[in-house]
């Protein structure tokens, strides 16, 4: 352990200590059971991840400019709501099913664009804390879809809907593909462009950032819509999954999930420095977790606990190489 | 014979296995002022961080009174009589300035309960010495770069010491503050204190030290009773040749006006202020602290509010924002070289090129690595940056070549009108030399420099043409052979007002 403890100290900072941690644990869950490293296991695995996984990409945005957006899981079950009535409202319309499940889709990108867009406009211009603002938000967002839903569930009238949530082209389940084309897409923007340098100079020190030129309300507030339309796609894709959307539990604890991805990755909680493909490794890492405790045996209820203790150990680490 | 206060034997500290102590012997001595002084990067703010506990040496010894001692944290060294006055500010900006002054120290009555009343009368005790126009109750967070300069050394007095440390501590002072702190240091060194004064100004360093050391990468290449040294000799032993002319011959702009203000006003700030800048014209603004330099190049970077007419090149450029100032042409080196100017985090090429970002976009909005770390290569060149890559965090560069780095960030827009707030604060002389002249070549070029410094040698060697402010308000302009000290001075402080060309 101790010897982990110092290679890892070792590495090259951020950049590959999230990696090298994911590399242990998968060796350690492969001497422990010989089913980890089946092909089919291994799907499963990055299927579970990828619906907090995508909404992790988004809220690396947003820790990184120096922010947290906690409304993640009720904007989900929000925008799954909506998505569903829109699906079942124009079928039954008499649209054709292909056009209906766009419509869905587009239905929710845009609701998350849209509450991602609230959340930071309130931030932004309101000048009211993240933190207040999105726990603000995610009180809201729950209860609209309990209303909506009679807190119960809205089940999609389309079975296309439900096929493509199953889909898996090239035998890769379709959630899968979707986050790592994100991961990519994001992870270009964050390293190469200037909207990335932007987010990170904001999150270091958003005075410099102001006596830089740079805009730093649009900076921050283009973070959470990022994370919105994140919300979108994940929540349609688990909606698809389960063919129905459940109004108090989906989304249950998604944002608790995605900033321990994001933490597990090695993005700073103080913002400033990140990367998105170290969440896409702490969102797997989480998986790995849960996949590893399940095939071993142990209590579903003691899961949390190790979930903890290795958030806890992700920032002891970083602490040390500081 | 008594042994000295602290002796080092054979000090050494190595970064990452560079070496930027290499085997220091030296002491200090009780009823002392040492002075250290040494270019940008030599190791003097390391040497100093290690007698205070900040850093653990790679190798040698410190001995305190003729026994080993070893500094497990600065709040070891600081029981051990060691205090610092830090180069860069250490302040907890939510803390008010008395919580900041006692921060870690506080002072306590019936055993656990604060003692507020002690502390609020100790600190307004030290900051009237210091003749800081500073509340013991006011926030850290509303203060001038000067005035947390201030606070530090407030910070550092608050206990007793029998070592104390000033690493830099005047580069944001005028002299009136000097003055204040040098007597303070002299009654300190009379009390048979030991003080370390680290400076660039090497006038000041032979108006106060009493001994000097030179390190030069590292190595101590000279030591001397201040008497046997002369400034243009400390200046030769640090970079290693002789510096002569350290200000560029000055020239009479004729140009077109490029920079018009008039009436400019920002409530709380400054009153009525017009001026204008010629093309190629270096203009000077002096003043004591406070007076409202700052927020002039404050309101015209559109970073406060103002009401007014601001023109440049004959056309309206009262701006809103930094963004839009940037594209009026607008360039500002800020005072406050942590607080607004630097971002610690990040490297030396993404630090430069942070404010003209856009002209290394090759796609609309991806960045030109190569361009962006080729043009951050010609800034270090030019300006002789230290550091072991472009990528370095900035936090890795001493204060001087953090400085410049800073520098260039400002200029690398190509500014029209270049506002510089303390631009050589806590460079070397060889790179001062360098950043006047590259002010010069720029003015010379056409822009319009606006040139806000409290080191009067430096606004006199400058500039043809200075405005002396005093409470927010213009109060004076010289020009010519008027621009001389005395004239400032009496303006400055109110003994004399009008116009003098
Ligand atoms: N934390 C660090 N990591 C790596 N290198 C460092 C670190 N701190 C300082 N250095 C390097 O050590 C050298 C000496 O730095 P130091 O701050 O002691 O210089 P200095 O003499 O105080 O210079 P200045 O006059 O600019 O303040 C520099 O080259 C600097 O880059
Ligand atoms: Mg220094």
């Amino acid at each position: 352990m101790n010897a982990a403890l110092s290679f890892l100290q070792r590495v090259d900072k951020e950049r590959y200590a999230a990696f090298v941690a994911l590399a242990i644990l998968t060796v350690v869950s492969a001497l422990l059971s010989p089913f980890f490293l089946q092909w089919q296991n291994l799907l499963n695995i990055i299927r579970q991840v990828s619906y907090t996984g995508i909404i992790a990409l988004g809220m690396t945005f947003v820790i990184v400019s120096g922010g947290i957006d906690l409304s993640v899981g009720s904007m989900a079950a929000f925008v799954g709501c909506l998505a569903i009535l829109v699906l079942n409202g124009s079928f039954e319309a008499g649209w054709p099913e292909g056009t209906a499940v766009a419509a869905a889709v587009a239905c929710a990108m845009f609701a998350g664009l849209a509450c991602g867009l609230a959340n930071g406009l309130l931030v932004t211009k309101g000048k009211i804390a993240p933190f207040i603002v999105t726990l603000g938000t995610m009180a809201l967002f729950r209860s609209l879809s309990l209303y909506m839903a009679n807190a119960g569930e809205f089940r999609s009238a389309s079975s296309l809907f439900g096929e493509l949530g199953s889909s898996a082209p090239l035998g890769i389940p379709l959630p899968a593909f979707i986050l790592v084309g994100l991961a990519a897409a994001l992870a270009f923007i964050f390293g190469r462009t200037r909207y990335g340098r932007y987010t990170r100079a904001v999150g270091s020190n958003s005075r410099v950032a102001l006596y830089s030129a740079i805009d730093v309300d649009t900076t921050r507030l283009a973070a959470y819509t990022v994370t919105g339309a994140m919300v979108g796609v994940s929540s349609v894709l688990i909606s698809m999954r389960f063919n129905s959307v459940g109004s108090s539990t989906l989304g249950v604890n998604y944002e608790l999930d995605a900033i321990a991805a994001v933490i597990i990755g090695g993005t700073s909680m103080s913002g400033g420095r990140g990367t998105v493909w170290g969440t896409v490794v702490g969102a797997i890492t989480l998986g790995v977790i849960n996949n590893m405790l399940n095939m071993v045996g142990i209590s579903p209820y003691l899961q949390g606990t190790v979930k903890g203790l290795v958030i806890i150990g992700a920032v002891f680490i970083q602490r040390q190489r500081q | 014979m008594t042994p000295p206060l602290f002796r080092v034997r054979r000090l050494r500290k190595e970064f990452a296995g560079n070496a930027v102590l290499r085997d220091v012997d030296a002491e200090i001595r009780r009823g002392e002022i040492l002075g250290l002084i040494g270019e940008n990067g030599a190791g003097k703010s390391t040497f100093m961080k290690i007698l205070s506990g900040i850093y653990e040496p790679t190798s040698g010894t410190l001995e305190l009174e003729g026994r080993p001692i070893a500094f497990d944290s600065p709040s070891d060294a600081r029981r051990a009589g060691v205090s610092i006055v830090p180069q860069e500010f250490n302040l907890a900006k939510d803390l008010s300035v008395e919580e900041n002054v006692f921060l870690g120290a506080e002072l306590l009555k019936l055993r656990r309960v604060l003692d507020r009343t002690g502390m609020r009368v100790r600190t307004a005790q030290l900051l009237a010495e210091l003749g800081a126009n500073v509340s013991p109750q006011d926030r850290i967070e509303g203060l001038s770069a000067a005035q947390k300069q201030l606070v530090e050394v407030c910070k550092a007095l608050a206990f007793d010491a029998s070592l104390l440390i000033l690493d830099e501590p005047t580069t944001m002072l005028t002299r009136r503050e000097i003055d204040r702190l040098f007597a303070l240091m002299r009654s300190l060194k009379a009390r048979g204190m030991a003080l370390v004064y680290v400076s660039h100004k090497l006038a000041e360093v032979k108006a106060i030290c009493d001994r000097v050391m030179v390190l030069k990468d590292g190595e101590l290449v000279r030591e001397a009773p201040i008497a046997e040294i002369e400034p243009p000799e400390m200046a030769r032993c640090m970079v290693g040749r002789e510096l002569r002319e350290i200000f560029p011959p000055k020239r009479k702009a004729v140009g077109p006006v490029v920079l018009e203000v008039r009436g400019l006003s920002s409530p709380g700030a400054f009153t009525d202020v017009s001026f204008t800048v010629r093309e190629g014209e270096i203009l000077g603004f002096a003043g004591l602290v406070g007076a409202g330099r700052t927020q002039i190049a404050e309101a015209l970077m559109g970073l406060r509010p103002s009401s007014g007419v601001v023109r440049v090149g004959g056309k309206e450029a009262r701006a809103r924002d930094a963004k839009q100032a940037v594209r009026q042409g607008f360039g500002y080196l800020s005072e406050d070289r942590q607080g607004s100017g630097i971002l610690t985090g990040f490297g030396i090429a993404e630090n430069m090129t942070l404010v003209s970002l856009r002209d290394y976009a090759s796609l609309p909005f991806v960045i030109d690595r190569d361009k962006e770390v080729a043009k951050a290569r010609t800034w270090r060149d030019r300006f002789g940056i230290k550091a072991s890559n472009l990528a370095a965090p900035l936090e890795s560069l001493s204060g001087g070549n953090q400085q410049k780095v800073f520098l260039a960030k400002t200029l690398d827009p190509g500014p029209r009108v270049v506002m510089v707030d303390e631009p050589t604060r806590g460079v070397d002389v060889a790179a001062k030399q360098e950043i006047y002249r590259f002010l010069a070549e720029l003015a010379a070029k056409g822009a319009a420099v606006v040139l806000i410094s409290s080191e009067l040698e430096e606004i006199i060697g400058m500039c043809d043409r200075v405005v002396v402010m005093r409470e927010g308000r213009i109060v004076g302009e010289l020009e010519g052979n008027h621009v001389e000290e005395r004239e400032i001075m009496y303006m400055a402080t109110g003994l004399r007002t009008g116009a003098n060309a």
